[in-house]
């Protein structure tokens, strides 16, 4: 930003905490928004992998194998998940995203051989048809949650949180809140959203066994049952998701994204996907129970170096939810007026809560929908899943690993103290972990 | 009625039975070895030191003592003589036993059938935040014949913790259930009788619990003012019992003829005191 | 009629049994308050638990018609689609919650948060309801003979909540309103199906004041 004056900013009023006082002065409430934590965070962005040397050798690309396989949910379930390629599409609900995006991710998915997740507004025709592997949550609202869909579903998720706002509940504004919408929410149409925080029927671990039983009992005991967490106290959780019967553990880092909540929420409660990640492995190994019970990490996931990242700290497979979404065309740099009709550009819009996505991702919008064809889509994440993936061999070839699973913690490396601390990994150049050792 | 509730809780379980009281000047405690134990050693000791009145009753890895004694006086002395025993309960008819693993294992190694009281309370624990160990699981007993055992988590037992060391109480483990029963001695230790004090822990203890507590002549259930975690109460004319899940209760000899209900949000129940 | 004595069959057995082509009537010996009994039943039959159940009996029910014989535990008949669930006895924490259709009947009283979340289930409770109950109650009735407990309807959609007893603290955005001969009928025809005969005179209707249907400054302290 250009300052020819030489006028000193303030760290602690920057412009962006002054306007939005100021906005808040005049509209007396919290800033909703989309989008996830736009505050720097810790991250893998600070972990390197350390490729072959003279002690590790590498594999060929192409020639020697990289499997990237990866079984989901075997612990109980007669017909558990497999997917092609360790990264499935996370939990997006029809009503936060159109139908277009829904059914792009969909036929991506299917193309690539990974999975799809229903949100808050409940199963679409339209997902179930172009997604071959879809997963079901189970959320606090219960919106559209009806046996039959349990039953046509490959997994259910018990979303307990989600990373942009562990503690809270879905939110969906009045203009996003059209007929179908409304219809398969049982709202009122135009009217705003009020979410519970908590599930109707169950408060507690002790309790939550209890309903994984009835899920499982429902389902005849065919498909896998996961829990998804948004990352604060992650051992505790993991461990009471392992207690509760999970078969499969989701846990959603602060990045993660939303399509409408208090920036507050947004940028002040959860941790980061970096510790979150490696307190949950540790809460699985202490169990005896990693690589039984699988875990998803999502938050923040954006190329096949993050997914590498998180399979070598002892994930087995990662989620992308705002990745995908912008490999859909968000914050494309298209349509320039009316990401100024809404205050914004591209490559700053976080505006999904108010329904006008300028790309079609977004919205209800038939006009805006228009703009996201569901072919194009599909192209677009299936190109960009597919980068991923070759993204990830090529790391895990250069480590010498003919499988992504194989990544293990000592083949990174830390950048920084926090990151060294945090995901409990030596600083580059030293063999010291803050906390751990003296070195 | 713990076997019944073992889904719940499969990482301990524990149980406060009143019973036996002892006569005026003695006391009774409960004490647990984690370590094997020679009781007929510790008996001699205790009867050389307090006369032939004194007792040690083993059962299990626990053993139930009498002396006639006060409460310092036993205090020093285990200290100085047998630092590595942990005192589960103190009072004049209070029994507390507990241990890690499943409730059936429990009921079984401690013979609970060959027991029998005017009251008692008994849990089994899935643990939230705290380690899984003996000294974690419930009933916890801050106070004479006093113990409490909790459903639910606390969200501000942390600085609660602080402030009641601060007055004087000593607590064993991080556990949020015992910060709960380290508020109820506080509070009776200023005079509050068991209803008050369950008042006052309403307005100063946050969180989702039913708290079931024992005295020596009865005992008392709380939900805090959401209710979510579970209560169910049945009344007969011989007697009252409280469980998490009825079925608990479904088992009880002329549960038949019961009034059973669910206890209000904020609201204390108290029988016998 | 089939029989199942859950003492000598398992529960799972059971259930994978009534997902079949169960029989158009079956008898549940022994619940001694197990969970999970009868869920996710989707069949034309007549099924009669004889004693006491646990958590989530004749959850997410479909087209079946569940009589209880005794007192459920937490969370009967929740997300039920349609068919009906009666219950002699008393029902516990979230009877019928975010149930979607079908009929609710509670011989007894119900606790706490009784048709939480419902989203078009009809309930009717023969004795009193607990705190908190109809709490974001979307669509569907309640009735409540008996004595309505503290915050009834609070952050309510459009359900419409009928009480005859004594009436606690209404939640926020509940409030009382006039009984048109439509709800009069819509009344009667849910006291009939529960087989109970109080005159609709001794109702009274609550709604939603509908204040909190979009964000607003002014509401702030709802929030």
């Amino acid at each position: 930003m250009s300052n020819p004056e030489n006028l000193r900013a303030s760290a602690t009023f920057p412009l962006h905490v002054i306007n939005e006082i100021h906005r808040a002065a005049d509209q007396g409430i919290y800033e909703i928004r989309g989008f996830g934590a736009k505050r720097r965070v810790p991250s893998f962005d600070d972990l390197l992998f350390l490729g072959a040397s003279i002690s590790r050798y590498p594999l060929e690309g192409y020639r020697e194998r990289c499997a990237t396989n990866v079984t989901l949910g075997n612990r109980h379930a007669k017909k558990p998940i497999e997917l092609a390629i360790p990264i499935t599409i996370a939990g997006m609900s029809f009503g936060a995203l159109g139908a277009n995006a829904k059914e792009s991710l969909g036929r991506a998915a299917t193309a690539m051989g990974t999975s799809t997740t229903t949100g808050d507004g409940g199963m679409t025709e339209e997902e179930r048809q172009s997604s071959k592997t879809l997963v079901y949550q189970v959320l606090p609202s219960r919106y559209g949650l009806n046996p039959d869909d349990l039953r046509r579903a490959d997994a259910l998720e018990v979303v307990i949180g989600q990373g942009a706002k562990p503690g809270g509940g879905g939110m969906l504004l009045g203009q996003k809140i059209t007929e179908r919408v409304a219809g398969m929410r049982d709202l009122p149409a135009g009217i705003d959203q009020r979410s519970a925080c908590r599930h109707p029927d169950w408060t507690g671990p002790d309790d939550l066994e209890i309903k994984i039983q009835e899920l499982r009992e429902i389902t005849d005991w065919q498909i896998p049952i996961y829990v998804k967490v948004g990352a604060t106290r992650v051992g505790y959780d993991v461990a009471l998701a392992v207690k509760a019967g999970a078969d499969v553990i989701v846990l959603d880092g602060m990045q993660g994204g939303t399509a409408a909540t208090q920036d507050v929420f947004i940028e002040h409660v959860g941790i980061p996907t970096l510790p979150a990640v490696r307190m949950a492995v540790d809460a699985l190994q202490d169990l005896n129970m990693h690589r039984k019970v699988q875990l998803i990490v999502s938050g923040g996931i954006r190329t096949g170096a993050d997914a590498a990242k998180a399979l070598a700290l002892g994930a087995d497979a990662v989620s992308i939810g705002s990745a995908a979404m912008v490999a859909l065309g968000c914050n494309r740099d298209v349509y320039a007026d009316d990401y100024a009709a809404m205050q914004t550009r591209a490559g700053y819009c976080h505006h999904c809560h108010t329904g006008r996505c300028p790309v079609g991702v977004a919205t209800q919008d038939p006009d805006l929908e228009a703009r996201l064809r569901p072919e194009q889509g599909a192209t677009w994440v299936r190109n960009y899943l597919t980068t991923m993936v070759l993204e990830m061999q090529t790391i895990a070839r250069a480590c010498g690993k003919s499988h992504v699973l194989n990544l293990e913690p000592e083949d990174l490396t830390a950048l920084t103290l926090e990151a060294a601390a945090m995901a409990r990994i030596p600083l580059a150049g030293t063999a010291w972990i803050p906390g751990i050792n003296g070195q | 009625m713990l076997v019944q509730m073992s889904d719940r809780g499969p990482d301990s379980a524990g149980v406060a039975i009143y019973r036996d009281p002892v006569d005026d000047g003695y006391l009774k405690l409960s004490l647990y070895s984690a370590a094997e134990c020679d009781w007929s050693e510790v008996r001699d000791r205790l009867q050389e030191s307090f006369g032939k009145a004194s007792g040690v009753e083993p059962r299990a890895s626990h053993a139930i003592l009498v002396a006639p004694v006060s409460n310092a006086l036993i205090f020093a002395w285990l200290d100085e003589y047998y630092p590595a025993l942990q005192v589960m309960s103190v009072g004049s008819a209070i029994e507390i036993y507990k241990e890690k693993g499943l409730p059936r294992d429990f009921v079984r190694h401690f013979r609970l059938e060959s027991l029998a009281g005017t009251h008692a309370l008994g849990h089994t624990r899935m643990a939230t935040e705290s380690a899984v160990t003996t000294e974690h699981s419930h009933p916890f007993s801050t106070g004479l014949d006093l113990c409490l055992v909790h459903n639910g988590s606390l969200s501000n037992h942390n600085r609660w913790r602080r402030r009641l060391c601060d007055e004087g109480i000593a607590f064993q483990t991080d556990n949020d259930s015992e910060v709960a029963a380290g508020y109820m001695t506080w509070r009776m230790q200023e005079g509050d009788s068991l209803h008050e004090a369950l008042q006052h822990a309403l307005e100063d203890l946050d969180g989702f619990y039913t708290f079931a507590i024992g005295t020596r002549e009865g005992f008392a259930v709380v939900r805090d003012p959401i209710a979510c975690k579970p209560a169910v109460m049945a009344e007969t004319e011989d007697w009252v019992a409280m469980a998490s899940e009825f079925r608990a209760i479904a088992q009880l000899p002329g549960v038949e003829q019961a009034r059973i209900w669910e206890p209000e949000p904020a609201t204390v129940y108290s029988w016998g005191s | 009629m089939a029989r199942f004595d859950l003492e000598k069959t398992s529960l799972r057995e059971l259930n994978a049994w009534l997902h079949g082509q169960p029989d158009a009537h079956v008898a549940v010996l022994n619940p001694a308050g197990r969970h999970n009994i009868a869920v996710g039943v989707d069949a034309e039959t007549d099924i009669d638990i004889e004693g006491h159940v646990g958590y989530y009996c004749a959850g997410m029910n479909k087209n079946a018609r569940i009589t209880v014989h005794g007192s459920a535990g937490p969370g009967v008949a929740e997300n039920m689609m349609s068919g009906e669930v009666r219950i002699s006895g008393n029902a516990s924490q979230y009877a019928g919650a975010s149930g979607h259709g079908g009929l609710l009947v509670i011989g007894g009283d119900a606790s706490g948060r009784c048709g939480i979340s419902m989203k078009g289930i009809d309930i009717v409770v023969a004795g009193n309801a607990g705190h908190m109950s109809a709490f974001m109650a979307q669509k569907g009735h309640l009735v409540i003979c008996g004595d309505a407990g503290d915050y009834l309807g609070d952050s309510l959609y459009e359900a419409v909540i009928y009480v005859r007893g004594a009436m606690g603290l209404l939640g926020t955005d509940c409030i009382e309103k006039k009984m048109s001969p439509a709800h009069k009928e819509t009344l009667a025809a849910l006291l009939k199906a529960a087989n109970l005969t109080h005159p609709v005179e001794e109702f009274r209707r609550f709604g939603s004041a509908r204040t909190l249907y979009h964000f607003d400054i002014d509401n702030a302290d709802t929030y």
